[in-house]
């Protein structure tokens, strides 16, 4: 179960924002960290507490395919992010890394910047603990969910290299 | 029912007759590629899967094109690791400084890409190649490890969304300013996880640098592919550099498609798009009082020998503004010893433009040509968004490499008429 306060951001929040490309010269986790989100929002790295959520619009992650998005917010201790709509290569990406993200517009509009909220990943059920509502994200499809199951991408491969 | 060229080469790489959209494939893969950015992190998670080696070390390429020559000693450290590996892995297209280029020009140029594939990089412009007729698409890091290892990957088959171009093209308006137009129309998720297919005369006419210019901008506006029949432009272009067989494929007259929509071309003018998403456009008319600190000719999206040849017509016996830096990035060494040879340099530089090595440089602002803050830029590369080209505080107007190359000389945002 996941329980933490929000950071909410409205639509296009791009790569170049959650993780500039003057940082793309390392590919440490906790390097990206210290500047997640620093285009968008100065005070985010200052702010967020494991276990913390992002709440955002339209179209999360759009522009580039640096894979430094997910992970800086993985990183900087985001354990699930909402959105109305996920740009495609960053959906990949995340599900790839193990950053746990849900569509769900009806969440996004029922939760504040700041609420706290919770998440049960397995039903997709969220709960905004600071105004006692609860929503319902899509669940993943079956293909998608086996991924997930089996610890992302490479630990699919893997096996399929084994075999 | 009709199938759409993005579905018949999916089923193709599946080993089906046909595909349905929203049905979930593992597709066989023709090539797979990587930049000095996203091959070191797929390198790490290609060691982790455990492979011997890679699939087949002729349908790897690994391009050092975003901080080269390398710009700061961590750079130098990322392309060590790709360099080693390529090594290691004996991987034939590893292409070395002085003999590189930025990947989306260099690969189709060099006969890597061709019609009917099914591509993947680690890049998200990798769907510049659509414009061959081959379904091609941007992933990340972890994606292009696992298909380093496998030779294959998993798809969601995308809806489709027609655009059909229609009218003679007016002078200066370009594959850039129908594709920024197009982009202005539907918003950058307009073509959210759709391919988008563009059609009509006026794609006909274009030379296949507009239509690479087209199709590397899918993904502004959300797309997961673009993609353009081939036609004889196309086998013109690719039958002298292909070392391999390759298939043409046409979508079906029949072919179901989310959306059609349909562009008049001739009552178009250049297009300019505004900070800080390439959705804001507007006609060069109604920029012409953005006054520019700096103007970058080059990338992927128009880095082509054709992309010069308009911008050195323009530039050609005037000069550079007073009051704005030129900088000019040839995609690829074969496109900068061109410019060379057809003068086109030398305009350039006697203008007093800057005319660096292929780089994506300042693209992305990584070196070459970075913004101070309050400084403002008019760019032929794709993004605008917030700190692209370097400082939180500066902007970057998209625009053609014609537009570009007459901003340059006017010191605000122009079109060629104006001198
Ligand atoms: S030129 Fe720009 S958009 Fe193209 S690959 Fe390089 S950084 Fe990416």
């Amino acid at each position: 179960m996941i329980k933490g306060k929000v950071h909410k951001y409205g639509s296009n929040v791009d790569t170049d924002v959650i993780i500039p490309a003057r940082y793309l010269n390392t590919t440490d986790p906790d390097e990206l960290a210290t500047h997640c989100m620093e285009d968008i929002d100065a005070d985010f790295v200052k702010t967020v507490r494991p276990g913390d959520i992002i709440v955002a619009d339209d179209n999360f992650g759009c522009g580039s395919s640096r894979e430094h998005a997910p992970i800086a917010i993985k990183a900087s201790g985001i354990a699930c992010v909402i959105a109305n709509t996920f740009a495609r290569i960053f959906y990949r990406n995340s599900l790839n890394t193990g950053l746990p993200i849900l569509e769900c517009p009806e969440a996004v509009a029922g939760i504040n910047n700041g609420d706290t909220v919770e998440i049960d990943l397995e039903s997709g059920k969220i709960t905004n603990v600071t105004t006692s509502n609860s929503f319902q994200a899509k669940p993943f499809p079956p293909f998608m969910r086996e991924l997930i199951e089996v610890g992302g991408l490479v630990n699919y491969a893997k096996a399929k290299v084994g075999r | 029912m009709g199938q759409t060229i993005t579905q018949k080469i999916l089923a193709a790489h599946c080993g089906k007759e046909s595909v349905e959209p929203g049905e979930l494939i593992t597709a066989r893969l023709d090539l797979v590629l990587g930049n000095d950015i996203t091959a070191p992190i797929a390198i790490r998670e290609f060691e982790k899967i455990g492979a011997q080696t890679v699939f087949d070390k002729d349908r790897v390429a690994l391009v050092p094109d975003h901080s080269t020559p390398n710009k700061d000693i961590k750079s130098a450290e990322l392309v060590k690791i790709m360099r080693d590996f390529a090594r290691k892995h004996n991987i034939t297209h590893f292409f070395e400084i002085g003999k590189m280029g930025i990947e989306h020009t260099l690969l189709p140029d060099e006969g890597l890409t061709l019609p009917g594939d099914a591509i993947i990089g680690a890049d998200s412009h990798t769907c510049t190649y659509g414009a061959l007729g081959a379904f091609s698409t941007g992933v990340g890091s972890t994606d292009l490890a696992c298909a380093m290892a496998l030779g294959e990957t998993w798809f969601k088959v995308p809806e489709a969304i027609k655009f059909v171009y229609y009218g003679k093209l007016p002078k200066w308006v370009s594959g850039k300013d129908l594709i920024l137009y197009t982009i202005g129309k539907i918003g950058v998720d307009g073509a959210l996880y759709c391919s988008m297919e563009f059609t009509g005369e006026a794609i006909s006419e274009l030379d296949m640098a507009g239509r690479f210019t087209m199709c590397n901008m899918a993904i502004e506006a959300g797309g997961k592919n673009g993609i353009i029949e081939p036609d004889e432009k196309t086998l013109a272009y690719i039958k002298p550099r292909a070392k391999r067989d390759f298939k043409l494929y046409k979508s079906d007259s029949d072919a179901v498609y989310k959306n059609v929509i349909e562009i008049d071309v001739s009552k178009l003018e250049p297009v300019v798009s505004f900070p800080h998403l390439p959705e804001n456009t507007k006609p060069v008319s109604e920029a012409t009082h953005i006054k520019i600190d700096q103007s970058v000719i080059g990338s992927c999206t128009n880095g082509r020998i054709e992309d010069l040849r308009v911008a050195a017509s323009v530039i050609k016996g005037h000069k550079v503004h007073p009051d704005v830096r030129l900088i000019v990035i040839p995609a690829t060494q074969e496109i900068y010893l061109q410019s060379i040879k057809e003068g086109l340099t030398e305009i350039f530089v006697e203008a007093g433009g800057a005319v660096s090595t292929p780089t994506c440089g300042p693209c992305l602002g990584g070196h070459m040509g970075v913004l101070a803050g309050g400084e403002r830029a008019v760019s032929t590369t794709n993004r605008n968004f917030v700190g692209r080209m370097g400082h939180t505080k500066s902007e970057v107007y998209l625009a053609s490499p014609a537009i570009a190359a007459a901003s340059a000389v006017l010191g605000r945002i122009g079109s060629p008429e104006e001198l």
